[in-house]
Parts: structure tokens; sequence; C-alpha cells
């Protein structure tokens, strides 16, 4: 790669995977630092709502991670006590039909956070190609593909989910494949609206001209310039994916019983509410599921917030 | 033509186009379904001779085209088929007319969701205006905190919550909005108020920001700029400058909330056990009673595309620089 013009301290941007870098080159005498140490700095100016989301996230991917070392019990282990009080073997109580509470919304955040992860991963590979294409090729395909998301994004998506889950049933995989369409429509339109600044760029033209293919302009030319827009959003349709799977499985449509989801837990238990006066414990124990919910959401907002209010003016109004 | 007449006749002709493509996919969506669902409706046990009469009732025997012609024109006439809920495979049908399921539903939704902007429309322009002006003060990063903090919210969890302070630790307000269609207004609205307080709550939080957002560019525009350095006063300069140009971000956002206001409606409803449209649907989908998720999801899209085309035609119509063409 970067040949002769490698001194020791290219070392560094070598072992932080960028290979060969021009500034490093220009700046040879002066010591680089390394990616972790730019994030360490830029970490220590973020504002606490920042901290706080990037602390939240992380304790819940710790969770997901380590769900089975974590939970006490198991994920559908049923116990002989429905809605037992809180305290003893179960922290939280039991579930209306004896189900440990808090095993179940440790394995909540596994399977709600996967699910959501995968349905945001794959909308935003779907959208996001065809974003590129559109922006790229700029003709029939672009018109054709823009009005037939025009037409899509006319139907409320959750009215729209409710329809195809009709239809398709529901069981996990089509779930996912749903949202993810239903979801690429906005993400086509952010792809679009940003690559087609970036298509009409000289080194683009540059590319094009010396006989690259389009996955190369797309992946190689584009997408590196037009990656900030895109990770806020991820951010934010992975909240509006996550509160859409949510608000799916708390109709009962959604993630189907035994697999432990927060959002129908929240459905399971919400008679308990009207308890509250007797034992207020209980009342709080529909809510346990829901707030996590909240949380992360509002974590994943703060951080996009904070990323968003950094990479650029995207946003003006802040 | 004058201009304006013109934009607006081509908007709404783009929102007739779009209503026909959104009631074909509606309308293929029973052509997607796997399978013979005739007999999945009508049980193992029934008849060769049920299944066939239940299957030319569906015009399965015609081709699609013609169904969706013979479909669209029922529509029209506000006949929606009738409801797979209620067959038996004994070929004794106790099901019902979709219109006479959706009909008074349909109702109780709108007076719901009118209920609901009433209190939230005045509520969110007021306080994203007045966020909007006092910019950066205390009071702006409040608001803005406590409605970001809204917006990532489930509307379940802000509805159980309301359940939990204020119908069952302090019995103020029933937990069950359960209305009947002879009940008096005033007891229809008491019953009402947690869900319509529920959704308040969520859509001010978006119009809030909305319509800060929507000002605040407004006021980063050159000739407020201008007419601040030529000495104007502060409130002639909204009252004159801003006003004008702001009615239609105001009015765009205003529709385009009570578009999502008519979809927050379906999980709000399930929670207080509402009958309305949002329920019916949601428990359509469970028995995956098609005609009437069609019925439900064409009634949804449809009042959506309508107040987004409010919305553009506001838009359009209350432009200064269409309205006087140079």
């Amino acid at each position: 790669m970067s040949g002769k013009n490698k001194p020791q301290d290219g070392l560094a941007a070598e072992a932080a995977g960028e290979g060969y870098s021009a500034a490093a080159e220009v700046g040879a005498v002066r010591k680089r630092r390394t990616r972790s140490e730019r994030i360490w700095i830029e970490l220590k100016k973020a504002p606490l709502t920042a901290w706080f989301g990037l602390i939240v996230i992380t304790v819940y991917c710790l969770v997901a991670l380590f769900a089975p070392i974590i939970a006490p019990h198991g994920e559908a282990e049923v116990f002989p006590a429905p809605y037992a009080p809180w305290g003893g073997d179960h922290v939280f109580g039991t579930d209306q039909i004896g189900r440990d509470v808090f095993s179940r919304l440790i394995y909540g955040a596994r399977n709600t956070m996967g699910i959501a992860l995968a349905t945001t991963l794959l909308s935003f590979f779907i959208g996001g190609g065809l974003g590129l294409v559109a922006a790229i090729n700029r003709s029939w395909l672009d018109q054709f593909i823009s009005r037939a998301v025009d037409v899509l994004m006319a139907i409320p998506s959750l009215i729209f989910a409710l329809m195809l889950l009709s239809i398709f049933g529901s069981t996990v995989w089509s779930l996912i494949g749903i949202i993810a369409v239903l979801d690429s429509t906005r993400v086509f339109r952010l792809t679009r609206s940003v690559a087609v600044n970036v298509v009409v760029m000289d080194y683009v033209e540059a590319a094009r001209l010396r006989g690259e293919g389009l996955g190369w302009i797309m992946r190689r030319e584009i997408l590196p310039n037009i990656m900030p827009p895109l990770v806020a959003e991820f951010g934010l349709r992975f909240c509006f994916v996550f509160l859409t799977i949510a608000a799916l499985s708390f109709l009962g449509v959604g993630i189907q019983p035994p697999t432990a989801d927060w959002g129908s837990m929240v459905r399971d238990n919400a008679s308990l509410i009207q308890f509250a006066q007797y034992d207020m414990t209980a009342a709080m124990t529909p809510l346990l599921p829901a707030a996590a919910i909240a949380l992360l959401t509002i974590a994943v907002n703060f951080v996009v917030d904070w990323f968003l209010h950094k990479t650029s003016g995207l946003r003006d109004d802040h | 033509m004058h201009p304006v007449l013109a934009t607006v006749l081509q908007r709404l002709g783009l929102g007739v186009v779009t209503l026909f493509f959104v009631s074909l996919i509606i309308f293929s969506s029973i052509e997607m379904l796997p399978g013979d669902f005739g007999e999945a409706v009508l049980g193992q046990a029934a008849t060769e001779e049920t299944v066939a009469a239940f299957r030319r009732e569906l015009g399965l025997d015609k081709p699609a085209w013609l169904r969706y012609v013979d479909w669209i024109a029922s529509v029209a006439q506000g006949d929606f088929g009738t409801s797979f809920s209620g067959r038996a495979s004994s070929g004794v049908d106790r099901s019902r007319e979709v219109i006479d399921l959706v009909a008074p539903r349909l109702w109780n939704t709108l007076f719901l969701a009118a209920y609901a902007a009433v209190i939230s429309v005045p509520l969110a322009l007021f306080l994203g205006i007045t966020a909007a002006l006092y910019r950066n003060s205390f009071y702006d990063r409040f608001v803005n905190a406590a409605t970001l903090t809204t917006i990532s919210t489930p509307e379940f969890f802000v509805a159980y919550i309301l359940i939990l302070l204020l119908a069952s630790l302090n019995p103020w307000f029933p937990s069950l909005a359960n209305v009947t269609a002879d009940m008096p207004l005033w007891e229809r609205i008491y019953r009402t108020s947690l869900p319509a307080l529920t959704l308040t709550l969520v859509i001010v939080a978006h119009m809030m920001r909305m319509t800060r957002a929507a000002i605040i560019s407004l006021l980063a525009s050159p000739y407020i700029e201008m007419a601040k350095l030529k000495g104007v006063s502060a409130s002639q300069v909204i009252l004159k400058h801003a006003l004008p140009n702001a009615w239609a971000p105001i009015a765009t956002v205003i529709a385009f909330n009570l578009a999502y206001l008519v979809v927050g409606v379906v999980v709000v409803e399930v929670v207080f056990v509402y009958p309305g449209i949002g329920q019916l649907m949601v428990d359509a989908v469970t028995t995956r009673d098609i005609p009437v998720v069609q019925a439900c999801a064409l009634i949804f899209a449809a009042t959506y595309i309508i107040l987004n085309l409010i919305a553009d035609i506001i838009g359009i119509v209350t432009n200064p620089r269409l309205l006087h063409p140079r």
C-alpha cells in the first residue's frame, strides 16, 4: 500500500486499519493520534446527555449479549405461582402464567433489540442500495423507484404493517421483512437526496470514465462521502423500527409468545395496574418493559442529536 | 389560468392518482393470500358446496382486474363486502356487513381524534412559537427536552403512566373508555378524557418541535434580518413580516400531525379498550378477517392522504409568492 512512505508513525494509522492516508504522509514528523485517542478526545467534549445515552446503550448491549449468564431463570420457564409479588426468588415477581419477569426482561433485551437491529440493517441495505442506484442512474429507473416510494409512503406505515401482517401471518421473519421494506422507503429518500449532490462531483465522473462498475462507484466513491447523515439516520430509524415492533407486539400481532419481548410483556401484565392502590410494586411490573423501551429510544436519540450536532449543520435549528 | 389554481389542480390530480395506487395495493392484498383460504376461513369440515359458494361470493372465479373494478365500485357506494368472521363450515352464515361494523366505530374514532386535536393544536402552536421566540432560553431547553422524551416514548407507556396516576392511584378518570352510542355528550367527553390526554401528549411533542423548527428557519431568513436592521419593532416583525410566510409551514405541521393522530389512535384505542376503528382493525388482523382489514386500511390511508393533501393545498394558497405573481 504506502510502500516506502511508511515511517514508524505510519504504524499507528496502519494499526487503526486505515491503510495509506495522505495526512500521515504530509505530517510525517508529527505524531499522529490513534483512532481511540481521537474518539476519547471527542468523548471528553461530549455533553452529559450524550454520555448518558452512550452508557445506557452499552449496558443494554452487554445485557443482550450475556442474557443467558445474567438471567436467573429461563426465558419461558414456568413457575407454580402466577403474579407472584416482588422480592425473594423472583426480583420483579412473575407474570400471568408464572414466568420470571426479571429474566424475561433480560431475554427481551436480546430478542427485541436483535430483531429491531436486523430489521434496520435490512432496511438500510434495501433503501440505501436503491437510493444509491437511483442517484447514479437519474433516468427512468430513478423516476420509477421514486414514484413507487411516494405511493408506499402515502400509506401510514403502522396501518400498512398491520395489513401485511394479516396476510403473511405474524412470524418473526415476516415481521422483519415487512417492516424493513416499509422503512426502507424513508432510507431511500434520504440516501437519494444526499447522494445526488455527490454523484455530480468530478471524482465520481472520473471513476465512471475510467470504467468502474456500478458497485465500485456506489461503495468506494459515494458511500464514504454520505456516511455521517446515514449513520445519524441509522440511529433514528432504529428507534422508529424499535418502537414500531414494540407497538405491534403490544397489539398482539408482533413477536409471538413464548419469545420474551417487551411490547407483549406490557400487554400481558397490563391488568396489574389497577391494583396500584394495594401493591405499588405489582402495578409497576407492566411499566418496567415499557420504561426499558423508552429509556433505550431516549438514549439513542440523545446520541444521535450529539452526533448530528458534531457532523455539520444537517439540522441548523439547534 | 391563475397559477395558484393550476398548482392546486395539479396537486389534487396527484392525490387522486395516489389514492388509486393505494386502493390497488390494498385490493391486491387479498391476491397475496397464500393458498386456498376458502377452507381456512370456513374450517376443515366445510363441504365442497359451501367452499365453492364462498369463492363465488368473493369472485375468485373472475379475473383480477374485473374484481378490482367491482370492488372499487362497491366501495365508492359504501359497500365493503361481508366480514369473514361468523362463517361456519355448516353453511349457516352469521357474518355481518363490514360497513355495519365500521360505521359506528369510525364515528367514535373521529370523535376521539377531534377531541385530542382541539386540545393539542392550540397548545402545540403556543409552545412552539414561544419556544422559537425565546430560543436557547431555559424555557426553550426545558420544553425541548420534555418533548424529545415524549417522542421517544411508546404511546402505550404514556397511556399506562396516565392510567396509573389518574385512574388507579387517584380514581379521577375511568381507565376504560367504554362509550356507547346513546351516551350524553359530557359523559362521553369524561370517559374519553384519558385516551384524549394520551394522544394530546404525543401529538403536542411532535407538533411543537415542528412548529419551532419552522418558525426558527423563518426567522433566520434575510428579509427578517433586514426588517430588524431597519428598526422595525419586534411585534411588527412577527406580525407583518414573519406571520404571512409562516401560515404555510404551520398549516403543514397541523395537517401532518392530524394525519399522525389518525394512526396513533390505533395503539391508544387498544390500551383503553375504546370501541374505535383502530381496535377493530387490530382484532381483524388477529383473526385475519381480510375484508375488515381492507376497509379499515382504506379508510386510514384515505384520511392520511387527504389530510396531507389539504396541508399541501393550504401551503400553496397561503404562499405570498404564488398569491401575488409578478
